[in-house]
This record gives structure tokens, C-alpha cells and sequence, in this order.
């Protein structure tokens, strides 16, 4: 070691240490790699998992309904309440919600995604990029506002509706059981647009890193073996873009099971997970029912993976 | 019997560059041709342009007599092992080799039958069930190999397949594809950049430089008739005489080529008549194993290059004067283009 550390040409003490440290960084990659990641992990395993673990157990807490106290008393209860049929359909609206905005999404996003990857080159490439990005750039909450103003009776899809000339369909829509409502502001189906709206770039920008990831000759290799463009799509193209798929849908599918704002802005009355978790926690104070529903979506995403990876759909990683 | 590809006077331009320039040429049926040239010589786009990837210019491509100048790939009879290989990373290298079958609609249990025994056929029977990236760079090649022969096209077209193999492997490839493509009777045509694989491999070779073709030959006649300076230096290495020291070496003012290996140090043996003669200093003297290679000024700085066998002798001292010969039957007389 100290060979290492000497100065050839009678460089400064200082210098000399920075070269000593450097030196033993470089012949002992373990020690570099400590230094490296124990932060990250710390604030992982603290702030992240730690914070999850504490929210499993106090679902497992006792909340006493007269005094409005949690006891660190053991108890199946929370759970058990999941299961009553008004959380129960709580639980399966917002699932049902979730399940439709990733579809949706990700029926969207695949064409636009294909296309940034595979054809745009340069300034257009860098275009779709900030034309996808920009609406995230804006507040969610001006956002989701703006919208109660554009489906609002009288507001500008009515206009544009009126203009197309396809008032008929539009009502015929509104009387749908389970879809529509008095206005589009009010209904599920302007619900579903605006979540759809919210969560799209978070389902295009993953899709668009897994086809950047098809090698060119892939697509020509599938094409010489007689392929042609649809079959090469489905068998080559489209099995490693699924990751990508997965990837975007745990968020949309994700973030629209958490979310309480626009169940609350938008769409009929009934509550979502969101605004369950929001309620327990903030007005009444029940922190263990509150962290029994935010283990719901954990659960859910946890089969939905589950079923994606007996699919097959990582099988491209 | 109609030629397995003809190019009649092909061209593809990418922008300004001509990266094909006015190509014409023949391969027959059941030929092992080969396309040799440094990178951006435009052998790797005439590949392409025989399987599709790209469309000519200008110009007629046939495939079997038939105009396939607009065919899309999978509508030519041809397939093509990718010089990275190319193999579908989701699928298992049986399915890989079985795709071809699959997406023409062949049923499954014949076209797994088949890809099991094109692998055999490349020595891989126990890999099927493996995943490409489990598999050493050897082992892909043969099942892209294997995945472009299953379904017996007409013409094979290898694009550099050997280039990131180690020597060994190369060599042991060279036969193995050798040996399959007599076997199978497939047309087979080769792109490399490496002139002694061409030289081995093929029954012809076109020589590409700047998008145009510099000659077609057998390997033989490549080597022992050159048609112009560049392919005397590119394939295998040559002194080419310029025309003025031609003159004071043989009276003639042409340039010529002469083989290393065909100058000999000192002229004990050859009959003064049918020799050339000169003089000069040797330069550098390098032992290659079975050959030490011998670089000779002449008068006007010009340097020659000889190879002599290794086995026996002194080897003249650097600084030296040394006498050279050569039968004039060993030269070969350049026209070049003014």
C-alpha cells in the first residue's frame, strides 16, 4: 500500500492521500461498492419497506369505536370488514375502474409507442417526447379541475358533440347502466376519459422502451423466414413489448387504485379505495381500517404480477 | 437451368452515395459464391438487396429467373444467417429453428420433427429446449444456421456469419459450412471481408471496392490472375510494380504483379532466359513460423516483399545486398483503367 502511495514527482501530501484512497477503492471493489449503495439502501430499507411494514401491522391494530383509540391489540377485524358489501363494492369499483384505465391505456399508448420507437428519428423523436411529457409538467389537480369544466353540461364537449352531430349516440351512452349519468361530468364514463387522460403517458413511455429494445434484424430475421408484417408483429414484436405492457399497466392500474381526487370531481357519488383510505385516516382517524385498505392494492398488483409472469409476460427479460 | 440470382446492371443509391454501382452478375445453381470486399464496398448491401432488406434503384434482381426486383422478403425463396445471428429471444432454440415452418403454416409436429433434425444436422439434437442467450456464440451461429436451412431455400445468403468467432471455431465453421452446403446442393453466398475465408470456401468470389465489382473469378485464378492493382493487394498480399521500375526490370512499361512467395533470394536454379533479375538492400526480415517474410529495397526506393520457406539456409543479414529472381511466367501483367 504504501508503494502505491508514493509520489514519483514530488507531488503534495494532499494529492497523495486523494491517490491512497483512490488506490484502495480501485483493489477493493467490495469496500467501493459499500460506499456506494449503503445510502441508497438504508433509505430503501428505512423509508420504503420500513414504512410498509409498519403500515401491515397497524392494519393488524385494534380500533375501539366509542374512544376512538388504537390499541396494538392483535385483531382480523379490519380485514374481516373489507369483506363487508359496502368496502366489498368499494374494492371491486375501483378494481373494476383500475382494470378498464389500463386496457384503455394501453390500447392508446401501443400505437403512439410503436411508432416513437420504430419510426421517428431526431427532432421528431424528441418532439413525441415532450409532447407526451408535457401534460405531466402541469398540476394533476388543475388538470382534473379543467376537466369538470370540459364535460360540464354546456362546456366545450357538449359544443363539440352537438358539432359532430352525435347527440343521439351520446345519450343513448348516458343511459348506460354502470356508464353514463346525467352529464359527462357526472358520469363513470367521464371518469374513465379523465383517469385514462392522467395516466397515459406513464403506459406509453414504458411500452416505448421495450420496443426500442427490438433489435432491427430481429424484424428483418422474422421477415426472411417468410414471415409477414402481422405475423412478425405477434410472434416477435409484440412478446417483448409486453414487459414494457406489464410495466405501464402496474402503474395506471396502480395509481388509479390509490387515487381519490377524481372519484371525487368526477363521476358519479361512491367512493373509491382513495377516498376510503383518505376518510379512515384523516376524518375519523381509524389508522388501522386506512392501512388495511392500502394493503388492497398491494394485494391486487401482487396477483396481477403473479398472473403476468404465469403468462409468460417477462419471459423477453 | 436458370441462374439461382442474376443482377442486370442493379444500382442502390442512399442519398448521393452509390452504395451499389451498376452491378451485373451470375450465381449459379448449387454454387458457393462469395462477396468479398473491404466494409463499405457495397457487398453487404448487394446481400441485402438479394433478400429484400432493400430494393434496387435501379436495375433487375432475379431470384431463380424470376423478377423479384419488388418482392418483399418473405416472398423470396431466400434466407439469411445474420452476422449477429438474429435468434428470437423469447422463444426456445427448437421454436427458433422451427419459426420459418411455423409462420408458412406447417403443422406443429412436422415442423418440430424437422427442426429437430436440422439440428442435428449442425450437431446442436440436445439444445432445443434452450434459451438463445444460454448458449455460447458458436452455438447461436449454428442455430441460425440451422433456423435458415430447415426450410430449404434456394439460396442461403451468409452475412459475415464467422466474423465474431475465434480462430479456431472459424476454421472448424468453414469446413463444417463447406461440407453442408455440398451436401445440401443449396446455393450459398458468403459475405466476408476476410479474403483468405473467401479464398477457401468458394468456387467464385466477386472482389467489391467503392460499389462496383473489380473482378469475378475462381479463388485460383483470383490469386494467380488479379484483373486490377486493388485486387492484386487485397487478396492475399502481392507487389505491384509500378510501370517505370517495369521498364528497367523487364523492358516493358506495364505494371505487373508478383507474388511473395514466388521471389526467390539468390538465382540458383532459374534459367537466366525466362527470369527477371534485380538487385537491392534488405530492409526488415520477419520469421512467420513456416515462412520468414523478406523486404528488399530496390534501386528508387521502390521495396519488394519475399516470402521464403523457413526450413533451410542463412538468412541474409539486414543492411545486405541481396539478389532476387522470378520467372516471368509468375508475373502477372496489370491494365489498369487510365
Amino acid at each position: 500500500m504504501s508503494s502505491m502511495a508514493i509520489s514519483r514527482n514530488g507531488t503534495t501530501a494532499k494529492n497523495g492521500l486523494g491517490r491512497r484512497i483512490s488506490a484502495l477503492l480501485y483493489r477493493k471493489p467490495v469496500l467501493t461498492l459499500l460506499l456506494l449503495l449503503t445510502p441508497p439502501l438504508l433509505w430503501f430499507g428505512v423509508v420504503y419497506l420500513g414504512s410498509l411494514l409498519a403500515l401491515v401491522l397497524q392494519s393488524g391494530y385494534t380500533f375501539d369505536d366509542f374512544t376512538m383509540q388504537v390499541t396494538p391489540v392483535w385483531t382480523l377485524a379490519n380485514y374481516q370488514a373489507l369483506f363487508d358489501s359496502t368496502n366489498l363494492d368499494i374494492i371491486l369499483r375501483t378494481l373494476f375502474m383500475a382494470l378498464a384505465v389500463s386496457l384503455m391505456s394501453a390500447l392508446l399508448a401501443f400505437p403512439l409507442a410503436y411508432y416513437m420507437a420504430r419510426h421517428a428519428r431526431g427532432a421528431e423523436k424528441a418532439f413525441f417526447y415532450v409532447a407526451v411529457m408535457l401534460p405531466m409538467w402541469a398540476s394533476y389537480i388543475v388538470k382534473v379541475y379543467a376537466w369538470t369544466v370540459l364535460l360540464a353540461k354546456g362546456g366545450i364537449s357538449w359544443w363539440l358533440i352537438e358539432k359532430l352531430g352525435i347527440t343521439p349516440a351520446y345519450e343513448w351512452m348516458l343511459a348506460l347502466p354502470h356508464v353514463g349519468g346525467t352529464t359527462l361530468a357526472t358520469s363513470n364514463f367521464g371518469r374513465f376519459w379523465v383517469f385514462v387522460y392522467i395516466w397515459l403517458p406513464f403506459m406509453i413511455l414504458p411500452i416505448q422502451a421495450a420496443l426500442e429494445r427490438v433489435p432491427e434484424n430481429l424484424i428483418a430475421a422474422s421477415s426472411d423466414l417468410g414471415a409477414r408484417p402481422w405475423q412478425t408483429f405477434g410472434y416477435v414484436i409484440l412478446p417483448m413489448a409486453i414487459p414494457g405492457v406489464v410495466a405501464g399497466s402496474i402503474f395506471t392500474f396502480s395509481l388509479t387504485l390509490g387515487d381519490f381526487i377524481i372519484p371525487q370531481l368526477i363521476g358519479p357519488s361512491g367512493l373509491y379505495i382513495g377516498n376510503m383510505v383518505y376518510t379512515m385516516q384523516g376524518s375519523i382517524g381509524n389508522m388501522p381500517m386506512a392501512a388495511a385498505f392500502t394493503v388492497v392494492p398491494i394485494v391486487l398488483i401482487s396477483i396481477y404480477l403473479a398472473i403476468s409472469k404465469r403468462l409468460g409476460a417477462f419471459d423477453a427479460l | 437451368m436458370p441462374h439461382a440470382v442474376t443482377f442486370d446492371h442493379v444500382s442502390r443509391l442512399f442519398g448521393q452515395m452509390r452504395a451499389v454501382d451498376n452491378v451485373s452478375l451470375t450465381i449459379n445453381e448449387g454454387e458457393f459464391f462469395s462477396m468479398l470486399g473491404p466494409s463499405g464496398s457495397g457487398k453487404t448491401t448487394c446481400l441485402r438487396l438479394i433478400a429484400g432488406f432493400e430494393l434496387p434503384s435501379s436495375g433487375r434482381i432475379l431470384i431463380a429467373g424470376q423478377d423479384a426486383s419488388a418482392l418483399a422478403p418473405f416472398e423470396r425463396d431466400v434466407n439469411t444467417v445474420f452476422q449477429d445471428y438474429a435468434l428470437f429471444p423469447t422463444m426456445d432454440v427448437l421454436n427458433n429453428v422451427a419459426y420459418g415452418l411455423m409462420v408458412k403454416g406447417v403443422g406443429k409436429k412436422e415442423r418440430l420433427a424437422r427442426a429437430e433434425e436440422a439440428l442435428s444436422m449442425v450437431a446442436l439434437a440436445d439444445y432445443g429446449s434452450r434459451k438463445p442467450g444460454e448458449l455460447s456464440g458458436g452455438q447461436r451461429q449454428r442455430v441460425a444456421l440451422a433456423r435458415a436451412l430447415v426450410g430449404r431455400p434456394r439460396v442461403l445468403l451468409l452475412d459475415e456469419p464467422l466474423g465474431a468467432l475465434d480462430l479456431k471455431l472459424r476454421e472448424q465453421m468453414q469446413s463444417e459450412l463447406k461440407n453442408l452446403q455440398r451436401k445440401l446442393g443449396i446455393t450459398f453466398v458468403f459475405v466476408t471481408h476476410d479474403q483468405s475465408e473467401a479464398l477457401s470456401m468458394s468456387d467464385r468470389v466477386a472482389v467489391f471496392a467503392k460499389g462496383r465489382i473489380e473482378q469475378i473469378a475462381t479463388p485460383q485464378d483470383l490469386y494467380d490472375k488479379p484483373a486490377s492493382r486493388f485486387v492484386a493487394d487485397f487478396v492475399g498480399t502481392s507487389n505491384v510494380v509500378d510501370a517505370p521500375l517495369a521498364q528497367s526490370l523487364t523492358g516493358q512499361r506495364r505494371i505487373f504483379a508478383i507474388r511473395p512467395e514466388r521471389i526467390q533470394l539468390g538465382c540458383a536454379g532459374i534459367v537466366t532466359a525466362h527470369a527477371v533479375r534485380a538487385k537491392g538492400v534488405v530492409r526488415d526480415i520477419a520469421f512467420l513460423g513456416a515462412v520468414n517474410r523478406i523486404e528488399v529495397e530496390l534501386a528508387g526506393k521502390a521495396v519488394l516483399t519475399a516470402l521464403t520457406p523457413s526450413f533451410g539456409g542463412a538468412l541474409p543479414l539486414i543492411g545486405s545486398e541481396v539478389e532476387l529472381a522470378w520467372r516471368i511466367d509468375a508475373m502477372h501483367w496489370i491494365t489498369e483503367a487510365a
